[in-house]
């Protein structure tokens, strides 16, 4: 293959760049999997919800992968970092988590809209997934910086499935977990607890990032309370840039249904616009869309 | 004439001597890559990354009549070396897209190809009449091969005698070169490529998807929701390469827009070889959002290392 022999970090002054960028660090987070990449010009431009996109090799992959940013500096000896965190899920993911420190991978990022922050002094319910909480812990950061009041709901299968507990209490004035099988805080789901857990806080929006059932009935919840709600969606993309129209969510906006791209309007979107009962992977006729393709 | 690789160099050039330019039947373009329709949008996105009209053209997501909300999700399945999508044609419509999307590529001054899709011969006709005298747009590619579509007998590029009626609808309204968009799905792809052309087709755009299907062992279920969809990338290029060399040899001098698992400058090479004129770019730029910039950097240098002053030269040069 001839490969592009321009510079090593291609894009234009603002926006998403590709770049090739140096693993920093390969680290085991519980269950799940973390690699940190010298990136300043994606530190740089990143804020809480946005994601990168992965070139990964393995039997027949094609596609890059999408990965939430987990973690930014903007300081020290590498001048600018990013962390995602992943699970091992197919092949691509397999390749990335045998990367090892001083590797080159190429990334695309920062992509995809970020979670709005709120104007006013309110206090905030973040509700997270699995690893879908990692985006959440980043922007807890800054709703902390803000002196606001974070309250956390994470939830997942079981105990090890929960993504960083340690740092979920850090940030957080109340922090409840839940697990199906009852292994770590209160069996059940995230939504279980929703309503006491709002009424305790006092929560005037919600954020939350998960699997697309959960934010469906996060979304419910908090829109019957008509508490703003703000969910980073999972939907399968090709491209992660805008252009192949498949990551679509279906989205009620001036009275009219758009299909909206996950990649570029989202991934994070306002919940209670989203119509949950026409999204494809809920109910449509087709499989369960590819887990490693997911945002 | 040698082949490539045994030739010495007679002339040392440098890329900057490398004449990309081609002529794309009545098309003057200033080099051979474009982009392939539905995997670029129309432009502004990629042009986040580079500045678009440094494209050949770009040829812009098929446009219908009315507005089209598409398919439901899952729409994309990956497959080896490759992959499966099923859009459905999701598109602001004709009218909307040439007020939103067509001033932003007209200030930016990027050559633009519009794809339209109709699902009858008498809407080809209206799709060629809004685009009228249109400023702006160089060339419209008549896509009548979207395999995402209800009713398979709407595929105008599986028979000769649809093919003559879709595409003679546009030419005979249009004021500008229109491109047939075909599909590979067909028993002679060079018949059909003469039917377009007896309709007055300035050349084929040549291959779209071919059709095809995927299926999740574990769930049993089809992994796109619309059960079958489109075939793309790198696992398609022969199929690709095949459809252009059948064409070229049956036609010297339609002009091909080749495309269908491009990604490398040795691919467009090969594509010219087959026949190609220019060379559609479409899955690699989801891969890779520089594909088509990276090409158009590449390309010269390629050539000037062979002592090839420009593309055109290789163009249906296979040795057979």
């Amino acid at each position: 293959m001839t490969r592009g022999s321009g510079p090593s970090v291609q894009g234009r002054g603002k926006g998403p760049v590709r770049a090739l960028c140096e693993v920093l660090a390969y680290r085991k987070i519980g269950a799940y999997h973390s690699l940190t990449f010298v990136a300043p010009e994606m530190a740089d431009r990143a804020r809480p919800g946005h994601f990168v996109s992965i070139r990964v090799e393995g039997s027949g992959t094609l596609l890059r992968r999408p990965f939430s940013i987990f973690s930014v500096s903007r300081h020290g000896p590498w001048a600018g970092t990013v962390e995602v965190v992943f699970d091992v899920v197919g092949p691509g993911t397999a390749w990335l988590a045998n990367r090892a420190k001083h590797d080159s991978v190429d990334l695309v990022g920062p992509l995809g809209r970020a979670f709005p922050l709120p104007q006013q002094p309110v206090s905030c319910l973040l509700v997270g997934g699995g690893y879908g909480a990692a985006p959440l812990l980043y922007l807890a950061q800054q709703l902390r910086q803000r002196s606001l009041r974070v309250d956390m709901i994470m939830g997942a299968a079981t105990q090890e499935r929960i993504f960083n507990a340690i740092e979920a209490k850090r940030l957080s004035a109340t922090t409840i977990f839940t697990t199906e099988d009852g292994t770590l805080g209160t069996q059940g789901r995230v939504t279980d607890v929703m309503d006491k857990v709002m009424d305790a806080g006092g929560t005037g929006v919600v954020y939350a990032c998960g699997p697309m059932p959960m934010l469906a009935e996060v979304s419910r919840l908090s829109a019957e309370r008509k508490v703003p709600v703000q969910v980073a969606v999972e939907e399968a993309m090709a491209c992660g840039v805008g252009v192949c129209w498949t990551c679509v969510v279906p989205y009620r906006y001036r009275g009219e249904v758009h299909n909206l791209r996950a990649c570029v309007d989202g991934p994070v979107f306002n919940g209670a616009r989203i119509l949950w009962d026409e999204v494809g992977e809920l109910h449509g006729a087709g499989a369960p869309p590819d887990a490693e393709l997911l945002s | 004439m040698t082949a490539l690789s045994r030739t010495p160099a007679a002339t040392h050039l440098r890329p900057d001597q490398v004449d990309l330019s081609v002529q794309l039947g009545p098309l003057r373009l200033h080099n051979p890559i474009l982009t392939a329709s539905g995997c670029f949008a129309s432009g502004q996105e990629i042009d986040r990354f580079f500045d678009v009209s440094a494209l050949g053209a770009v040829v812009v997501k098929s446009l219908t009549l009315e507005p089209r909300l598409g398919l439901s999700t899952p729409r994309m399945a990956e497959t080896p070396s490759g992959m499966l999508n099923a859009i459905g044609l999701q598109n602001p419509g004709i009218d909307r897209w040439m007020e939103e999307d067509l001033p932003w590529l007209r200030q930016h001054g990027v050559p633009t190809i519009a794809s339209i899709a109709g699902r009858s011969v008498a809407e080809y006709r209206v799709l060629g009449e809004r685009l009228r005298g249109v400023e702006g747009i160089v060339a419209i590619e008549a896509n009548i091969s979207c395999p995402n579509v209800e009713d398979r007998d709407i595929v105008f590029s599986c028979r000769e005698a649809s093919t003559r009626d879709a595409i003679h609808a546009v030419t005979r309204v249009s004021t500008v070169p229109v491109f047939a968009k075909l599909t590979p799905d067909v028993t002679d792809i060079a018949a059909i490529a003469e039917a377009a052309r007896a309709a007055g087709a300035a050349g084929v755009s040549v291959i779209n998807t071919l059709l095809g299907m995927a299926i999740d062992v574990e769930t049993m279920r089809p992994r796109l929701a619309a059960v079958t969809g489109g075939l793309s990338g790198p696992a398609i290029k022969p199929v690709a390469i095949r459809a252009v060399h059948q064409i070229h040899r049956a036609m010297p001098d339609l002009p091909i827009i080749g495309m269908g698992g491009a990604r490398t400058v040795e691919d467009v090479v090969e594509f010219v070889l087959a026949g190609a004129t220019a060379v559609a770019v479409g899955t690699a730029t989801f891969t890779n959002p520089l594909a088509t910039s990276e090409l158009v950097d590449d390309l010269p240098r390629w050539l000037a290392a062979r002592g090839l002053p420009s593309l055109s030269r290789l163009r249906g040069a296979v040795r057979l």
